[in-house]
């Protein structure tokens, strides 16, 4: 005798769930073998009674929502790919919510919804939802001005040091010719070269001294 | 008949600053011969060569290629070293001894070297650039930014790809003509002032400073280079990008266009006509090998070529397949949510019969989604030959980031990037400098330190040109004209001197007095001939290729299209474009014209000795 009252309801819940036709319907899109791979699990009537608790528990942090519950969720058309369709009724079950009130709920408890399939944005869709994405972080100063910054100083440092040492040079030696110009203008500035010998000029002014006749040289006028 | 007397290096018991000025000298021929390599493998050596190598035949390119260092590589880098090594002097100076109204030769490669050290340090600027931003994680590169409401990506973003984006938007800033400047981006513009302060950091001393920074510059890229050799070999998919390269093609052979641009690539891979080659040589002691030097430096620079590309194509085959297997996701995900099938049933061997199955069982639905569907092919990935910017900063930056721990690549990548480029940057300085610090004139009002900070200043300051919005597109312009035709004449007005005007047999009773060796005949025949007859060739094609082409084009990039589009240059451009050649070019004819007015007004008709 129950059973026509049984079948009454199911139609009529299925009236309120038909895919695409029914305004406030949601398709939702699992792709639980790429996400898991190996540790993926079949997707079976428990997983849809966690996806409708997870739906109401979203639905019930919205404002006038809070009695929301599980058999408000109805779910329809699952396929094996695995996407449903699912609308959230209210507590008479004679019409659906508005599907913005369901849009913001989702969105708001997107992450928790997430984590409770072990899945994320891309796997777990909720196609017309569109979802929040995380903004990159942005530290307070770029990173890349932080490392342009030491390696410029290092550069600044590293000139300075060479310059002024430089200069120090520069002046070293400035001081330094000052005396010998004084020796070096009294003779020539080229070295003479005889035979592939350069002659020191400052050491030997009347020519080259040839070692090998050194030792004879005493007995010998000098040149 | 009189002892020749010369100022000879004294012993060091005088001080350094002595009255008479002597020259500076490497302090071992090992600096000499990696100053040579780190100025002549640069970046032309990574992003050009793989290139050439993809478009003319693969493992049959290295036929032309080899044949042409041989035949046109080692004689002209020897002939550069060896008038350097002789004169002792900078170019102006090399080419004024060896004949007065040459002098312009000299002044035209100063002239062409000042040119590329202005545009070639904004490479640095962008490699610091891409070097600071590799710090983060993840890498800015790999992530599109988000648009206003935060529901999507930006729109330039998604049209292109992120890595794209990141160069042409974040980097450049670019507009979307030549003819609309903008403004100086001051990020570009602090990388570009911190590259030049590098540079003088490392020219400061001259030879002194040189010397040491040429150890880093000449070797570091190697170890990176063999680093990611190692890690390129072992990437998902290199295998792929290897064979597609050294799959040779001999048909290509019969393709004049791949001799040309063998020989083209030879030429300027090794950085002829420039003077920097005659400046690094004019620091040698004159007994110095430079023949074996020579020879060398030619076989490490394409050795470098052909090792650089070897690793490019890894990255390239790593890169493609990465995409082709992302493309191929794309289409199975298509067709799984389209057809409502089983997560997973869809994979990449089943793919073409299931798409015959899905046409011919749901045939409408099957036509509707037809459209989307993309073509994946690994073929056509592969394909997509890059060379220059867009390859260093486009597609290796697209590979670095599906690597895993990316930051180290990156930041390993752009720091053999920098070395590369430091190193041509002081080659190039050199050719400028030492002609200045060799005359009189300048060397006696400033020192050498004060030289080159000028010179850096100058360069720079003008170099803030390419960090403007529309810089990329001058960039472009210094890039294809400042240099190519310049260097070619200029190179063959060298080889007909030292041959035809200073006389072969002359330069060779020289050189076998200074190093002791004599000449082989080898070097004397492509001297001579060969040499000039393919400089000529090469020449010809050239000009003959800028007439044909007419109006010459240039690509700009489409923001609302997320892609280049080409456009024409606008005339003022190509009125510079005109004077940027003929500035270079005109000085050998300029000079020799002077020379000659001076000597016929001061009534000097005396012969040249």
């Amino acid at each position: 005798m129950l059973w026509p009252l049984f079948f009454l309801v199911t139609a009529i819940h299925a009236e309120l769930c038909q895919p695409a036709d029914a305004e406030n319907a949601f398709k939702v899109r699992l792709s639980i073998k790429t996400a898991l791979g190996d540790k993926a699990y079949a997707w079976d009537t428990n997983e849809e009674y966690l996806f409708k608790a997870m739906v109401a528990f979203s639905m019930r942090k919205v404002p006038n929502r809070e009695t929301t519950e599980i058999s408000h969720v109805l779910l329809c058309n699952v396929t094996q790919r695995v996407s449903f369709w699912f609308v959230v009724t209210d507590p008479s079950k004679k019409y659906t919510l508005p599907a913005m009130e369901v849009q913001s709920a989702i969105r708001m408890s997107r992450n928790r919804i997430n984590n409770a399939f072990f899945l994320n944005d891309q796997t777990l869709e909720f196609l017309k939802i569109p979802s929040t994405l995380a903004p990159p972080s942005d530290p307070a100063v770029p990173i890349w001005i932080i490392v342009f910054g030491v390696i410029f100083c290092i550069v600044i440092v590293a000139i300075t040091v060479l310059i002024l040492s430089g200069i120090r040079q520069h002046r070293r030696n400035n001081d330094g010719p000052s005396e010998v110009e004084d020796a070096e203008d009294k003779c020539e500035t080229t070295i003479t070269v005889e035979n592939g010998i350069p002659c020191d000029p400052l050491d030997t002014k009347d020519g080259c001294l040839n070692d090998a006749f050194v030792t004879e040289g005493e007995r010998l006028t000098p040149l | 008949k009189r002892a020749p007397t010369y100022r000879a290096r004294r012993p060091s018991t005088r001080s350094s600053g002595a009255m008479e000025k002597t020259r500076p000298l490497w302090a071992n021929p090992l600096q000499f011969v990696f100053a040579c390599i780190s100025y002549s493998v640069g970046l032309g050596n990574v992003w050009r060569f793989p290139y050439l190598c993809q478009m003319y035949g693969g493992g049959s390119f290295l036929v032309p290629y080899i044949i042409m260092l041989i035949v046109e590589g080692m004689p002209l880098l020897y002939l550069e070293l060896a008038v350097g090594q002789r004169m002792r002097q900078g170019s102006i100076g090399a080419w004024r001894t060896i004949s007065p109204y040459l002098s312009g030769v000299g002044v035209a490669s100063v002239v062409v070297s000042f040119f590329l050290s202005m545009y070639y340090n904004v490479i640095n600027a962008w490699g610091f650039w891409y070097l600071f931003h590799s710090f983060q994680d993840p890498l800015p590169w790999s992530v599109c930014p988000l648009n206003s409401n935060h529901t999507g990506y930006d729109e330039e973003c998604e049209k292109a790809t992120s890595t794209q984006y990141f160069w042409y938007r974040k980097t450049l800033n670019i507009s979307p003509s030549i003819q609309e400047n903008g403004g100086v981006q001051w990020e570009p513009a602090l990388c570009l002032i911190l590259a030049w302060l590098m540079v003088y950091l490392c020219i400061l001393r001259g030879t002194e400073s040189t010397g040491k920074v040429v150890y880093f510059t000449a070797l570091l890229p190697y170890c990176v280079l063999i680093i990611y050799l190692v890690r390129g070999l072992t990437l998902h998919g290199a295998t792929n990008g290897l064979a597609y390269m050294f799959t040779p093609k001999l048909e290509q052979l019969a393709n004049p266009r791949a001799w040309i641009n063998a020989a083209t690539q030879i030429f300027f891979s090794l950085g002829l006509g420039f003077g920097s080659l005659i400046a690094f040589a004019s620091y040698n002691e004159p007994s110095n090998n430079c023949q074996r030097h020579a020879i060398i430096v030619s076989l490490i620079n394409s050795f470098t070529s052909i090792f650089a590309s070897i690793v490019t194509f890894s990255i390239y085959g790593f890169k493609a397949t990465f995409n082709y297997e992302n493309c191929l996701r794309k289409v199975i995900l298509l067709l799984t949510n389209s057809f409502d099938l089983e997560d997973g049933f869809l994979t990449a061997s089943n793919l073409e019969q299931v798409k015959t199955y899905l046409a011919s069982t749901y045939p409408s639905k099957y036509s509707e989604v037809f459209p989307q569907i993309k073509n994946c092919s690994l073929e056509s990935e592969l394909n997509t030959a890059v060379q220059g910017t867009g390859l260093a900063f486009i597609v290796y930056t697209e590979a670095i980031k599906n690597m895993e721990v990316s930051q180290l690549w990156s930041v390993l990548y752009f720091f053999m990037l920098l070395m590369l480029g430091i190193g041509s940057m002081l080659g190039n300085t050199a050719a400028i400098l030492t002609p200045l610090t060799d005359s009189k004139v300048i060397s006696s009002h400033l020192p050498k330190e004060a030289i080159s900070g000028l010179l850096c200043l100058i360069s720079c300051a003008v170099g803030l040109v390419f960090t403007m919005d529309s810089g990329n597109y001058w960039f472009d312009i210094f890039n294809d004209y400042a240099a190519t035709l310049s260097l070619l004449l200029i190179v063959l007005v060298e080889t007909i001197a030292i041959c035809y005007v200073y006389g072969l047999r002359r330069f060779e009773s020289d050189l076998q007095s200074m190093t002791g060796r004599s000449l082989n005949w080898y070097w004397k025949v492509m001297w001579a001939g060969v040499s000039p007859l393919l400089i000529v060739s090469l020449f010809i094609f050239y000009l003959s290729d800028y007439f044909l082409m007419g109006t010459l084009q240039y690509q700009a990039w489409d923001a609302s299209q997320g892609q280049l589009v080409t456009k024409d240059y606008p005339t003022y451009v190509l009125v510079f474009i005109g004077l940027l050649v003929a500035s270079s070019t005109m000085c050998i004819p300029l000079v020799a014209l002077g020379t000659f007015v001076m000597r016929h007004q001061r009534g000097d008709t005396a012969p040249l000795a």
